[in-house]
């Protein structure tokens, strides 16, 4: 079982938090590898905020074919960086062997265009990279936006900190949102694309979990956006619906848990809003999930949930201290983070709640 | 020497032989008054007796003419091993037995220049069927923990009406929740996945068709599922129309209208609107032939629901002026919505042919979104009167049309935009929760059913040729006859009670299959919990493999 984790802050921190944070969970993945989404990034890339960041693992020949390809379209590079790599033969880890994270400049013609265009744009770009990439097998994408850096690695999570030098504290890689996952990776093949968090337009979503409903999900998401593709894991259902809901069908957050898991129709009816809550059921049926989950989310706006399958058959819990909230599965990774919390305050969500962090870190919980 | 006459019938050539002892008959006469089809009667046969009337044995051979009971042979008043005559016979004197080596319909062809008719197929059947070579598969305690049947609460509904993509819902926002305005949407209900077939107040007793009736009241009054029946072709009467009950009634209209006069008459003094209308355009047993109502199962009340003269009625094989699937839709748009004022789901019924997906498909992409369900019935259906060419030899096993439809549907991203029921042979062997389990995962919405209605009421025929009158109008239980004494024999309590309990093992045993697979709703299209051992159907059906 994977353990999942999310950290939002109102001030900067390093992903040596993240780090820790699942270390003490340990016991419950099989350290075959580590992933994590940063956003709204401080450090060397604060002064970037509007530009998108392109997160890629590669070979040589992978950075070439993806530069060519970006310049081709006008995008111009204007800041790169890459993690100081620290190789020992014992660690256990299988890199590549170029880590980069390159801001880009919006191609001229795209200078007026309204946000919408950029963000199709980028979308376009990145599936373009990932499977130019794949056919020659040369690298992997992971997230091409503004304010966002992905990280995903195959390896023991402890060592990947130590390759990428993460576990020490600096100011120079900072961010105020952060999602882990230490993952066990048991129904595919061990694939970089497999690890979790995902990503999609300023959506961030992980989960803890089998989706019972995997087959389902995944036949009706791939023909509703160009960016549903992959499905590595059975949990990217996760992340495609929330963007739909959200982003495409542009409807609040708290309609996610409906679509996901609905209300019995006995309790539907006797909601106000019953009669919409009996037609988005039948209409997004197929985005039910039945097995035991529980997902943690990031919105672009930078406002971070959690929710759970029906059943709620995987754990979660919630600590909050001092302008940090952390969000996991076990409480023993909150203990290590948040020592000085009052415990008795945390939040184990129940199988009809939405919790959500809100910027300024108020947490306001839903009944669905 | 005797005359030898191969040419006519003789005992021999009967699928069922009487047999019939003497020795324990006391001539009481039930088995004769009981059978409908006059295929016995009592008649004198000379005997040998060797008697002694003499205190001492004195032998003497006596011929004496003493009654007996006699099977009759001949091409109309023939025994059809319905086995009435047995049950009735208080000594075991008489039943019919299969004799092997019959070759009655060929007879039968050979001397009337006729068809063999014979009432459809009943829920008896010893065949393996692909359902059979079918199980549920996906049984993972340990990542996805399967569900206590017993404890948990199951969501089992399935939709009926047409379903719009999310991005087509007229939503407004007001204060964060999402308001729909469902006036200009088209009508949806919620029903339980199981419903009863269309069978019609003709072809079944009324007494049958009010004991389905009863049942379903019951069911969705008393015990809280919201099962449907299907009227059938050919009217209602007028005494539900005018009943709240009409909600449970799916009223039916095929190629011969039968009926709808009086269905539309009766519009105005509706208190409820019908559960949906089912346009039949085929039936899974009998594609390519219209329906039949002899003229023998027209008595006076069908005369009078129908608005007939006691006649031969027969259903044309196509509608008339319905000849695209265009038309088909306008036929559903122009009349049956708005006879309802478009709050009525409309569904279409065809037998499952090998143009099955590219109707689906077409109606998939009708611009009204009107089409409010596709019924997909397969062989081994049908209760009426059939040529039994057609019963045996035509038509597509459902299973793979089925399966068709619904992955046609995937691939245009549409599924379950018109919910698909699939029906022909569920329930076959006893067991339709277990068929139907199986037709959801491989991506029903639901299934209909009706011969196993009959079977529940008492039908004493099989798949084997044993009574199989239903087309005489003579049925020995009542089930499919307008006879007044022949529907006396059927208890309508008793069938309504069969029907209800038959439903409530359903509900129990299907929610016994979806726990192992952890699903607390239908698993429409979780074709990943099937597995089959049977490598070409695993292959056709796009299933897990597993040996
Ligand atoms: S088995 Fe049926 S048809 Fe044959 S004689 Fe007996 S009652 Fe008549
Ligand atoms: S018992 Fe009635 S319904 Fe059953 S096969 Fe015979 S005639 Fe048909």
């Amino acid at each position: 079982m994977c353990r999942i984790g999310a950290i939002k802050s109102t001030d900067y921190f390093h992903p040596s938090k993240a780090l820790l944070l699942m270390r003490s969970q340990q016991k419950g993945h099989d350290n075959s590898g580590f992933a994590m989404v940063m956003q709204d990034l401080g450090g060397r890339f604060a002064d970037y905020k509007d530009l998108p960041i392109l997160s890629m693992a590669c070979s040589d020949r992978g950075m070439a074919i993806a530069e060519d390809i970006l310049h081709k379209e006008g995008f111009v590079r204007v800041m790169q960086w890459s993690p100081e790599i620290n190789f020992r033969d014992e660690l256990n880890i299988e890199p590549m062997p170029n880590y980069v994270f390159q801001v880009f400049q919006y191609p001229r013609s795209f200078k007026y265009a309204p946000q919408e265009e950029k963000e199709e744009l980028l979308v376009d770009m990145r599936l373009r990279l990932r499977s130019v990439l794949e056919e020659s097998d040369d690298g992997y994408v992971y997230s091409f936006w503004p304010d966002v850096l992905t990280l995903k690695e195959i390896g023991d999570p402890q060592d990947i900190g130590t390759y990428f030098g993460l576990w020490k504290e600096d100011n120079d890689f900072t961010a105020k949102v952060i999602t882990a996952q230490c993952r066990q990776n048991t129904n595919y093949d061990i694939v970089r694309y497999a690890a979790h968090p995902f990503f999609l337009q300023g959506y961030t979503a992980l989960a803890n979990g089998e989706n019972t409903f995997y087959e389902k999900n995944k036949n009706f998401q791939k023909g509703l956006y160009k960016g549903y593709l992959g499905f590595e894991s059975d949990s990217q259902c996760f992340l495609y619906t929330l963007h739909y809901i959200h982003k495409i069908l542009k409807w609040p957050l708290e309609y996610y848990k409906h679509a996901i898991t609905p209300l019995p129709f006995e309790d539907m009816s006797k909601r106000e809003d019953g009669e919409a809550l009996r037609y988005i059921r039948s209409s997004l049926s197929n985005l039910e999930i039945n097995g035991p989950n529980t997902i943690i989310g990031v919105l672009p706006d930078g406002t971070l949930f959690n929710t759970c399958d029906a059943k709620k058959l995987r754990p979660t819990v919630i600590g909050k201290h001092n302008g940090t909230v952390v969000m996991t599965s076990e409480v023993s990774g909150i203990n290590e983070v948040l020592p000085g919390r009052n415990w008795e305050e945390d939040i184990y969500t129940n199988e009809r709640e939405t919790v959500v962090i809100t910027n300024n870190l108020e947490v306001q919980r839903w009944q669905q | 020497m005797a005359t030898m006459r191969v040419n006519e019938i003789s005992r021999d050539d009967l699928d069922w032989q009487i047999n019939y002892s003497s020795d324990r008959c006391t001539m009481c006469g039930s088995c004769v008054a009981a059978c409908p089809f006059e295929a016995i009667e009592a008649g004198m046969e000379k005997r040998r007796k060797v008697v002694s009337d003499y205190l001492t044995p004195e032998p003497k051979v006596e011929f004496k003419a003493v009654p007996v009971i006699k099977q009759k042979v001949d091409v109309y008043k023939f025994c059809r091993g319905c086995g009435v005559c047995e049950r009735v016979c208080p000594n075991t004197a008489i039943k019919p037995v299969r004799n092997e080596d019959a070759r009655f319909t060929i007879k039968y062809r050979g001397m009337l220049a006729d068809p063999f008719k014979r009432g459809g197929r009943a829920n008896l059947s010893t065949g393996v069927r692909t359902l059979d070579k079918i199980r549920v598969g996906r049984i993972s305690q340990m990542t996805d923990p399967s569900l206590d049947a017993s404890r948990h609460t199951f969501d089992m509904l399935a939709p009926f009406g047409r379903i719009l993509p999310a991005d087509e819902l007229p939503f407004t926002l007001e204060n964060g929740r999402l308001k729909i305005d469902s006036s200009v949407l088209p009508p949806m209900n919620w029903i339980y996945p199981v419903i009863i077939g269309d069978m019609s107040i003709g072809a079944l007793s009324w007494r049958m068709w009010e004991a389905m009736a009863i049942a379903t009241a019951y069911l969705n009054e008393e015990c809280g599922l919201p099962v449907r029946m299907c009227s059938g072709e050919g009217g209602v009467p007028i005494r539900l129309l005018k009943s709240r009950f009409l909600k449970y009634t799916i009223l039916q209209i095929a190629s011969g209208h039968f009926g709808w006069n009086r269905i539309i008459n009766s519009m105005p003094y509706m208190q409820e609107l019908p559960g949906g209308v089912l346009i039949k355009i085929g039936q899974g047993a009998k594609p390519g032939d219209g329906g039949l109502l002899q003229a023998k199962k027209v008595a006076s009340h069908i005369q009078e629901i129908r608005g007939v003269p006691k006649t031969d009625l027969l259903s044309p094989p196509n509608h008339q002026g319905l000849y695209s699937i265009e038309e088909s839709v306008q036929k559903m748009f122009l009349t049956f919505n708005s006879a309802f004022k478009f709050k009525v789901p409309v569904a279409i019924k065809v037998a499952a042919s090998a143009t099955s997906v590219s109707v689906y498909n077409n109606l998939l992409r009708d611009p009204y979104n009107i089409v409010g369900g596709f019924f997909l019935d397969g062989i081994l259906g049908g209760t009426g009167a059939a040529n039994e060419v057609s019963l045996d030899h035509t038509g597509h096993p459902i299973v793979s049309k089925l399966r068709d439809c619904y992955l046609a549907a995937t691939h245009q991203g549409k599924q379950s935009q018109i919910p698909l029921w699939g029906a022909g042979g569920l329930g076959q062997t006893g067991n339709l929760a277990a068929d139907a389990f199986k037709m959801i995962a491989l991506g029903a919405n639901g299934v209909f059913t009706g011969k196993l209605m009959l079977q529940l009421a008492g039908c004493v025929g099989n798949d084997h040729g044993k009574c199989n009158a239903c087309n005489t109008g003579l049925c020995p239980v009542g089930i499919t006859t307008q006879n007044p004494t022949l529907v006396k024999r059927l208890d309508i309590d008793r069938v309504a009670e069969n029907i209800v309990n038959y439903f409530l093992s359903v509900d129990s045993e299907l929610k016994k299959l979806l726990a192992p697979i952890g699903n607390s709703s239908l698993p429409v299209g979780r074709s990943d919990c099937l597995i089959s051992e049977d490598k070409a159907v695993a292959d056709r059906l796009q299933i897990q493999y597993a040996c």
